[in-house]
């Protein structure tokens, strides 16, 4: 853990996310006002005594506006890294440790459906069920399988060499042991890394798909749908464009420099030290 | 005055000191060896003496070249590298340009280092190490080890140093061409008159090449003066134990005599297929040719050979890791041809890799490691796996306490150790060794050969060694079968094998021995 925080941009991008993760969280419990109360009287309020950060064109309080859409856009983005690590993981693997037609497949898979954009899918669930914040889960979800499916079938590939795999098969383990027991370990680090890029792209992909009305549907709210309700009133009020959109470009810097960091802090060819020149 | 003085060389890594009050000269024109295993600094000591240090490291002690201390900064040193000192390493895939051709390499390592006097030109580079013009044209890839080796040194030569530093040049070659690289060596440097830094774990290859030497043992110098002196007469108990292990010699065991044929190779062929579909299919690779070779109950039986030519393959075949393209093998009366080995039947062969470090899931505790070939007998109960896997590493000499940890606590020797304990705990009858010693230090080679002779006589197993060390081959093997080109080419005792070889191979393979130390 010590070596963790010795990288200096992991600890400001770690606590960075987990300042704005831990501002979403105490939303579920409290916020200053209630964000589904219309208040027409006291809208475009500047920033006063009880509304830190001023009111929208509906009156509502901006803090707990930022809260609640802080926590949607989080938990969007985290349930579609877990869509895309639950269904791409063991698809690379199953590449990797098959090969042959199995691993055709899976690659031929991947190209499909990086061929659709979330904003694609999003379109078409949203033609066929109408919108919502379930729909952008699913559509950046989707969109987060290929990239873990190739991360995870590059990372085992280059163990797959390795002679202990080989031991474990003499040792009569099938290829579906192998890729839980061996692989799916030593590509732990990888994955992590990349997950956490995966929630930076999620959670700008939440916010594109809510600012285009696929996304999260009032009286809910995300950073996206913030932004989408401001920008008709830009030019008078250019406050309640900003604060929504710095709040993404903070979230998403945070995660970056966090995943950065954690690539470095794992990586050991990118670790300091004397151990691998002493030959 | 000397040409290379060092004197009280320290390289640190924080506080620990990775090469401690190294002092030593080199003449001009002289051939000086330095002899260390892994971590002794030994390639620390010549990455100091070319300013190539890695970061984080901190040099004490003076060099001096000429007797003019070296620079300190990196665009004088630059200067002085390549035209004063030239390096050879020890993995040429790694050191050359993957995306350039030779030509082009030792063509910008001369425009680097103009020459004062001699022109040199690529051409002549090539025929001074013994390579045809038509390799200048290829890439790394396109060469074998042991013309990389070449052209790194073309390389080296082109800045006409007077000193070559050759860190560990051979020991990513096969036999044949180790010692084609190491003429080599001493003869340019014979005709330079250029003075040679030969770093090896390697007692013979610097007895062959250098006049004198310095043993190193944990960042310190244990010993040093000529070769011949310090080889026959060791003064210090470490050098003893460096001449005592570079002579394999094995316990006289009692040992069962050899029984009836336990495995039978009958021309077993394997061919990869290579890029192309259907017609525009280029002719497969056939990597073992029709090979049928036999195997007697508590037998061992040595494959030797170059690299490349199968033996490794072969052995992937039998333990049933690869299939067979055509033929079969009968283990004890079962037939099979490679991965369709019966479940049963796997627990009764099982193999050693060559290199300690891959062979082991970083992962998981040695225990696990340890305990994974044991479901491969499905009658085994769960109470007496934790017996087995103690009866297993004690058999090799650790002890019991050593399962809970993790591979990287151990170190090369102590690895190969537990890799045996992993191949014999399923209590195998054949157990495969690809290379089992080459990838160790000097001194563990010898107490891991006579593990496996002890092993060998007490559980009655048979051995399949597979090897390109004909030292090591002669202190183990009952019987010896020369391969090349993935045919069997000859074959009988060591003894008998090795004193009159009949086929080119095997006499090219005898006269590439290095002469014994001491």
């Amino acid at each position: 853990m010590r070596r963790l925080l010795a990288h200096p941009s992991l600890a400001i991008g770690l606590s960075a996310t987990l300042l704005f993760a831990l501002l979403g969280l105490v939303s579920l419990v409290w916020t200053p006002f209630p964000i589904a109360d219309i208040d027409i009287g006291r809208r475009f309020l500047g920033v006063t005594a009880s509304h830190w950060l001023g009111t929208d064109n509906l009156g509502r309080d901006m803090v707990s506006l930022l809260m609640a859409g802080t926590l949607t856009s989080f938990l969007v983005a985290a349930l579609a890294v877990g869509i895309g690590a639950g269904i791409g993981v063991p698809l690379g693997l199953l590449a990797a440790a098959w090969g042959g037609p199995v691993e055709w497949l899976v690659l031929r898979f991947s190209d499909f459906i990086f061929a659709f954009p979330a904003v694609i899918v999003a379109i078409l669930i949203t033609t066929l069920v109408g919108p919502g914040a379930i729909n952008a889960i699913i559509a950046i979800g989707i969109f987060n399988i290929p990239v873990f499916a190739r991360v995870a079938r590059g990372g085992a590939l280059s163990i797959a060499t390795l002679d202990f795999v080989a031991a474990g098969r003499l040792a009569g383990l099938g290829n579906t042991r192998i890729a839980y027991r061996h692989l799916l370990p030593n590509i732990m680090s990888l994955l992590i890394v990349q997950g956490t890029i995966q929630m930076s792209l999620g959670i700008l992909a939440e916010a594109g798909l809510s600012y285009i009305g696929l996304g999260t549907q009032p009286p809910e709210t995300s950073l996206g749908l913030m932004l989408r309700d401001a920008q008709g009133v830009f030019l008078i009020h250019p406050w309640l464009t900003l604060l929504p959109g710095i709040a993404i470009v903070l979230i998403v810097i945070g995660l970056n420099i966090a995943g950065d960091g954690l690539r470095d802090a794992i990586d050991p060819r990118l670790r300091q030290g004397p151990t691998n020149v002493l030959a | 005055m000397s040409l290379l003085e060092l004197s009280g060389l320290s390289v640190h890594f924080g506080t620990m000191a990775a090469v401690a009050d190294v002092s030593l000269t080199l003449q001009r024109g002289e051939r000086f060896g330095i002899i260390g295993e892994s971590g002794s600094g030994k390639t620390l000591t010549a990455l100091a003496i070319s300013g190539l240090l890695p970061e984080g490291a901190e040099m004490g002690g003076s060099i001096a070249l000429d007797g003019v201390p070296l620079p300190r900064s990196e665009r004088e040193m630059a200067r002085l590298r390549g035209k004063r000192i030239g390096m050879v390493f020890q993995e040429p895939m790694t050191a050359l340009n993957p995306l350039m051709r030779v030509n082009a390499q030792i063509a910008e390592a001369i425009a680097l280092n103009p020459g004062e006097m001699v022109n040199v030109d690529v051409a002549q580079l090539l025929a001074e190490v013994g390579l045809e013009p038509r390799h200048g044209e290829r890439f790394a890839h396109q060469l074998s080890g042991g013309q990389r080796q070449r052209a790194m040194i073309a390389m080296a030569l082109a800045g006409q140093p007077d000193i070559l530093i050759a860190d560990e040049p051979t020991s990513a070659l096969d036999m044949i061409t180790q010692r084609m690289v190491l003429d080599l060596i001493a003869e340019i440097c014979e005709r330079r008159h250029m003075a040679l830094l030969f770093i090896s774990h390697d007692l013979k290859a610097v007895a062959a090449l250098c006049s004198r030497v310095a043993v190193l043992h944990e960042g310190r110098v244990v010993e040093s003066g000529p070769v011949a002196e310090v080889f026959s007469r060791p003064r210090e108990s470490y050098t003893q134990l460096l001449v005592a292990a570079s002579r394999f010699v094995m316990p006289t065991l009692v040992r069962q005599p050899i029984g009836d044929a336990l495995l039978n190779l009958d021309k077993v062929t394997r061919d990869y297929r290579r890029g192309g579909v259907l017609i525009w299919a280029r002719e497969p690779v056939r990597a073992v040719d029709a090979v049928s070779l036999q195997i007697g109950r508590g037998e061992c039986l040595a494959l030797v050979g170059p690299s490349g030519c199968g033996k490794t393959t072969l052995a992937k075949i039998i333990v049933g890791l690869d299939t067979a393209s055509s033929g079969q093998i009968t283990l004890s009366g079962q037939r099979y041809h490679g991965a369709d080995l019966p479940q049963r039947l796997r627990r009764d062969v099982t193999l050693v890799f060559q290199d300690p470090f891959g062979s082991f899931d970083p992962r998981l505790t040695i225990g696990r490691s340890l305990a994974e070939p044991l479901r491969l007998e499905p009658d085994l109960r769960r109470e007496t796996v934790p017996a087995r896997l103690v009866e297993a590493i004690e058999a090799v000499g650790l002890e019991a306490g050593m399962l809970e940890r993790y591979p990287h606590e151990f170190s090369g020797g102590q690895r190969q150790r537990l890799a045996i304990a992993r191949a014999l705990v399923t209590r195998p009858k054949l157990v495969v060794l690809d290379e089992p010693v080459s990838a160790l230090d000097m001194s563990v080679r010898g107490d891991v050969l006579s593990l496996l002779a002890r092993l060998q006589a007490e559980f009655g197993l048979t051995y399949l060694i597979i090897s390109h060390d004909l030292d090591m081959v002669t202190a183990m093997a009952d019987r010896v079968l020369v391969m090349e080109a993935g045919q069997i080419v000859e074959e009988g005792a060591p003894a008998q094998i090795f004193a009159k070889p009949q086929h080119r191979l095997t006499r090219d393979l005898v006269a590439a021995r290095l002469p014994e130390v001491g």
